[in-house]
């Protein structure tokens, strides 16, 4: 009856709890508040490093859109980030499936499992430019054994993105399946006995049961690794650079470039701005046709 | 585990021969799954340890020689030699050092507050922090760090790591302190402690696992970081990472070196992650959180 009145007792009591909060939100201002606004301010002047500012209002959004080379790293972004969400989400979740079950040793390799997210990414980029040279790499010497044809693998315009996705793959795969996972040890068992009592095969019990349960898991995953995706920047900068030419080269890469190569800091600064509303769009998108999945 | 069991019992109903060919045959075929999705992480962290213990020429050989005879550690030499590793070395220990100390003493009470007030919207707002792109908050920072003459030290990259770690411990500790009973804190409050008291000493030291798993996470990810590093460092100032990527460039074709420069970098972090692995896997979980 007096439910209100709780809730709002509940409120003020909770509310004592804010000043613990204050020092990082003050923290959490200065070092993310800040950027995002004196961003926006940069992105409305032409601004060189060493040179003066003037404003120019939107001309530097007006010239993003005819800017080719920008055009095109939006092409590269997606085409990578469809890839390396697909994949990982895939393999993560069989991942997932396979951990979950008990068998000797499971910790450790576990452990072994996830040590790719946890590697340093300049190092691990290090690792795979080395297996993927063309001539002494371990790479095309493996596919050669096998009686494939060898690959320029990051050496060649139109292989270079999905040896990057590889890269990403290895990478990334165990984040996923850590995600997955806490969904699976958190389902419950009842519906697996009703449904063994009810006769069904482990596939129906797959297909009806576990995936439903882990869904959410799954989305989550997803907009974790699309968020990310669109965001790679280490592995690939080390790797090729955004090269052969600018065949790799991400919006990550080319806003990098324009902003710590060519100091045109305004014209970076737009790029940052169409960049953050491309990611929080999609993200969006994601999270809504979680509400959406969630609904039906 | 449930699915599999299931499944064991229900493929036959007594433990004749058909069933334990069934089994086996499941139990093979699972073995072979764990291998598969195992070994493209174990065998490339070998190949970095095959191409650091090899000599020059074993590295240059086609087809590959893979396990290094007699392994060398001349690899290492030549990096310690022409490189500053010690000074990149202690750059990062700083660096990362004093960002997850600075976390923890800001993040682990906000995580409280947070988790006490049930403010959701706050913790949205740190996950925002997650989303956006490193390079967003690192051009208007460099710009910043310029005018007011703080480039060249140390403390333009120890701020601007404060991005990685901060969120981190925040999302964990929120985690934590909201699955905490608070029974133990009211019964302290009604005794007359302050709020900061009954967080102190008894919230806090109830959620140390929490607070060890959000600072192995900070260190891992800020140890890994290397944007800031690369545009903020300046030659006395570089982190590992950063160090070790400026290798590639100068000596490209001495892969020793290079694969012992990587394994150096990431050696530490990969047994801390062996050593706590239970830990980090119950942390990354519950956050699925990840730096940069």
């Amino acid at each position: 009856m007096s439910s209100d009145a709780a809730a709002l007792r509940d409120t003020s009591y909770g509310r004592r709890y804010l000043p613990f909060a204050y020092p990082a939100l003050g923290l959490t201002a200065a070092v993310i508040v800040f950027p995002w606004m004196f961003t926006l301010f940069m992105s409305v002047h032409e601004w060189k490093i060493g040179s003066a500012r003037e404003f120019v209002g939107f001309a530097n959004f007006a010239k993003l859109a005819t800017d080719p080379r920008f055009i095109e790293s939006i092409g590269h972004t997606l085409y990578f980030t469809a890839l390396a969400v697909a994949l990982p989400v895939v393999f993560g979740t069989a991942a997932a499936l396979i951990f979950n079950e008990r068998f000797p040793l499971r910790g450790l390799l576990r452990a072994v499992f996830i040590l790719p997210m946890m590697a340093t990414p300049v190092a691990v980029a290090l690792v795979w430019t080395m297996m993927f040279h063309p001539q002494l790499g371990v790479l095309n010497y493996l596919l050669t054994a096998v009686g494939l044809p060898p690959a320029l693998w990051v050496y060649a315009p139109s292989t270079v993105i999905p040896s990057l996705v590889l890269v990403e793959v290895w990478h990334w795969t165990p984040l996923v399946m850590l995600i997955v996972l806490g969904g699976l040890t958190a389902a419950p068992t009842e519906p697996y006995e009703s449904a063994r009592i009810d006769g069904a095969n482990a596939w129906q019990m797959f297909r009806l049961i576990t995936l439903p349960l882990i869904m959410p898991f799954i989305v989550l995953a997803t907009v974790i690794r699309t968020i990310d995706a669109l965001k790679a920047f280490d592995t690939i900068y080390v790797i090729t650079g955004g090269g052969p030419g600018t065949a790799s080269e991400t919006i990550n890469i080319y806003l990098y470039l324009q902003a710590f190569s060519f100091y045109n800091i305004g014209y970076a600064s737009a790029v940052v701005v169409v960049f953050f509303v491309l990611i929080i769009a999609l993200a969006l998108v994601l999270l809504w046709l979680r509400q959406k999945a969630k609904w039906s | 585990m449930a699915a599999a069991e299931s499944e064991m019992v229900m493929s036959d109903a007594g433990p004749g021969l058909g069933w334990r060919i069934r089994e086996t045959a499941w139990r093979f075929a699972f073995g072979v799954a764990v291998f598969v999705i195992v070994s493209p992480a174990i065998t490339v962290m070998l190949w970095m340890l095959s191409l650091s213990f090899k000599n020059d020429v074993d590295n240059m050989a086609f087809p590959p020689v893979f396990v290094p005879s007699p392994p060398t550690l001349a690899n290492f030499e030549a990096v310690f030699e022409n490189n500053n590793l010690g000074q990149n070395l202690i750059n990062s220990i700083i660096v990362t050092g004093l960002a997850t100390l600075v976390a923890l003493v800001v993040g682990v009470p906000a995580g409280y507050g947070i988790a006490k007030a049930q403010a959701h919207k706050i913790a949205i707002g740190i996950l925002i922090a997650r989303i956006t792109p490193a390079l967003s908050y690192l051009i208007p920072l460099y710009m910043l760090f310029q005018l007011i003459g703080l480039t060249g030290t140390v403390w333009p990259i120890v701020i601007t790591h404060l991005v990685i770690t901060l969120p981190i411990v925040i999302y964990i500790m929120i985690g934590f302190f909201e699955t905490l009973p608070p029974d133990l804190e009211e019964a302290a409050l009604i005794d007359g402690c302050t709020l900061w008291q009954a967080f102190r000493h008894v919230a806090m030291p109830l959620a140390r696992p929490g607070i060890v798993v959000g600072t192995v996470l900070s260190i891992i990810f800020s140890w890994n970081n290397f944007i800031f590093g690369a545009v903020l460092g300046g030659r006395t100032t570089r982190t590992l990472p950063v160090a070790v990527y400026n290798m590639l460039t100068f000596e490209q074709v001495a892969w020793g070196p290079l694969a012992a420069a990587a394994l150096l970098v990431t050696a530490p972090v990969l047994i801390l992650t062996l050593f706590i692995q239970k830990e980090i896997v119950g942390g990354l979980t519950a956050g699925g959180v990840k730096g940069g």
